[in-house]
């Protein structure tokens, strides 16, 4: 690899770990517990836009159905923990696994599929997800769950009086998925995954195992993005289908890396930065007329944004970008 | 119901079939269309039998002022045509549900009498209601129409060549923008054919059309994109998939038997029942 592209890569490293350490001081100052929130919802939204990139952005497999692994780690994580008694730590993983094997299942048949009908297939599987649980009297139907308080403790990973910790989680949860698409960007798979992206015949054609590509990408995404739905869970404490499945959860989930820049690094975390404390913002201070202003400022700005930047957030700090593109 | 769902569909089907342009906001195209007929029943008492052409009509320039002002310039992006238009239209769906939230209010509307709702017609000793019969009967002319149209007429031919190749189409002095403006907005007539005779029996709210759309999305893969039949026999296996599931499963699984039969069949031919591309 030439020496621009390490360059590239040694340069966002850094900037991250900046990102990194500051955020994590952010608390000492912010004591109110609103913007605690906000911060809290907007580096878990990066971390789920991140883990959609891996698949959607880069292996170019445009999913609108990721709110079924999210729902997949919520529900195994919340359902372990009440029936079983099972720490949420450890639903927590096995929420990944499952979700990680259920992609892969699911990709066998699907990575057939082609350009609309594989989007529409994804949604399509979501939504059967979401109808089951719904119906599934033991997972409390379209009740959800609620969480029974067991008093703060980081072995239950359950806090009522501070958010701090749950902030420090997304944290690492970001950092992890941000790494982890860094890592993936210079490996193997990352190559792989963009000439997949570019022109599957050509990549089969250079001895690209495009089918397993793809498989691992989207098993990647899907633990990731199951990860961040135990977390949910155990942050709001509450969950029902509705909420952690529906298609909107999905839309939402890719948002922000297209907004940001899909297929790119630093997209998702732009993204996230700026739509997530947008999107609080104008539901509190205009929203509470209940009749939808926030929802025509929020829809106004989405289109103006993809009208105006159609490669995202990130294309604005480019001008290093347009000699890294030649490389 | 199916040829309900294929009335709905109908409408995407130009955009989205043909056209190839994803809207997402198709299920609110619908709801606007009948909150038309709901307000031209409210205000000056017309039925929306009689009003369907006027909602068309409207629904018409509407649909052409949404492609010239908003979806042209997302066809116009560079890169990432298709979550450009994905998002855009998504975008402008939000919107339109804010809108209506904001002039109509949330508030659950219906129109309590009109000729058709309510009443029943026997056929050979089967009870059949008005509306639905007539919905039916409004869903095959239009997807006639629209075969005819698309295969018989010169716009028709203008419509998939600007699809296929913009540039060559220019070339022979076709307005790709006049023409896929004319498409969208006679999209969105057709969606508001279907809106002003839904609007007799069904409930009309802002959310109303999400739950539609996506069974239209779905119709219109079912078929094949690229093929006006095919959008046409996917509502029909839709309405029949959705009846039969719900004589087997309970009635709020009913979607399911759709889904399930979607992901069948592109498993089996990934371009769909009658698709061309």
């Amino acid at each position: 690899m030439d020496k621009n592209f390490a360059a590239r890569r040694r340069r966002d490293l850094i900037i991250a770990a900046v990102l990194v350490a500051l955020a994590a001081l952010a608390p000492l100052l912010i004591k109110d517990v609103y913007v605690q929130n906000i911060l809290i919802l907007t580096l878990m939204y990066a971390a789920l836009s991140q883990s959609w990139n891996i698949l959607s952005g880069y292996c170019g497999q445009i999913s609108l159905g990721h709110a079924l692994y999210f729902g997949i780690g919520a529900y195994t994580t919340e359902l372990l923990f009440t029936k079983f008694g099972v720490l949420p730590w450890f639903g927590m993983l096995a929420g990944g696994v499952i979700a990680a094997i259920i992609a892969m299942g699911l990709g066998y048949p699907f990575f057939r599929l082609r350009g609309h009908y594989f989007v529409i297939a994804t949604i399509v599987i979501a939504e059967i997800g979401l109808l089951l649980f719904q119906n599934w009297e033991w997972a409390g139907a379209a009740m959800g769950i609620t969480v029974p308080v067991r008093g703060d403790s980081w072995l239950k990973f359950q806090f009522m009086r501070s958010k701090l910790p749950y902030f420090y989680f997304a944290l690492v949860l970001c950092s992890l998925a941000w790494f982890v698409t860094w890592w993936l960007e210079d490996s193997k798979w990352g190559f792989w995954w963009r000439a997949v992206k570019d022109n599957p015949e050509a990549a089969e054609s250079l001895g690209v195992v495009v089918f397993n590509s793809k498989m691992g990408a989207a098993a990647v995404s899907a633990f990731l993005v199951a990860i961040g739905g135990a977390f949910y869970a155990q942050f709001l404490a509450y969950i029902d289908p509705e909420s952690v499945m529906g298609f909107q959860f999905s839309l939402l989930m890719a948002l922000p890396a297209v907004l940001g820049g899909i297929g790119t690094l630093w997209g998702p975390v732009l993204g996230a930065a700026i739509l997530i404390p947008m999107t609080e913002l104008t539901r509190s201070y205009i929203g509470g007329s209940g009749r939808g202003v926030d929802l025509i400022v929020y829809g106004a700005l989405i289109v103006a944004i993809s009208l105006a930047l159609p490669r995202g957030l990130v294309s604005l700090f480019s001008r290093s970008k347009a000699k890294g593109a030649t490389r | 119901m199916g040829l309900l769902y294929g009335l709905i569909a109908v409408g995407l089907a130009l955009i989205f079939g043909l056209m190839d342009v994803t809207n997402f906001a198709h299920g609110e195209f619908l709801m606007i269309a009948m909150y038309l007929s709901f307000f031209l029943f409210a205000f000056f008492a017309i039925d929306p039998l009689l009003s369907a052409p006027l909602v068309a009509a409207a629904m018409f320039v509407f649909g052409a002022v949404v492609y010239l002002l908003l979806v042209r310039f997302a066809m116009r992006a560079k890169a990432n045509a298709g979550m450009v238009q994905i998002f855009t239209t998504f975008g402008l769906a939000i919107v339109m549900r804010g809108l209506a939230q904001y002039f109509f209010t949330p508030d659950y509307r219906s129109i309590p009498q009109s000729w058709l709702g309510g009443k029943t017609i026997s056929v050979a000793g089967i009870f059949l209601p008005e509306p639905q019969l007539v919905g039916a009967l409004v869903s095959i002319a239009a997807f006639a129409g629209l075969y005819l149209f698309i295969h018989r007429t010169d716009f028709g031919r203008a419509l998939e060549a600007t699809r296929e190749d913009p540039g060559a189409v220019a070339l022979v002095g076709i307005d790709k923008n006049r023409v896929f403006a004319f498409g969208w907005g006679l999209g969105a007539a057709l969606v508001g054919l279907a809106g002003a005779i839904m609007a007799v029996f069904f409930y009309i709210y802002p959310d109303v059309g999400a739950s539609f759309a996506l069974i239209a999305y779905v119709t219109v893969a079912l078929g094949g994109f690229g093929s006006v039949f095919g959008a046409f026999a996917g509502g029909i296996i839709v309405g029949l998939v959705e009846a039969v599931t719900a004589l087997v499963l309970p009635p709020s699984l009913k979607s399911v038997g759709i889904y399930a039969v979607y992901l069948l069949v592109v498993f089996i031919r990934p371009r769909g029942l009658f698709g061309s591309m």
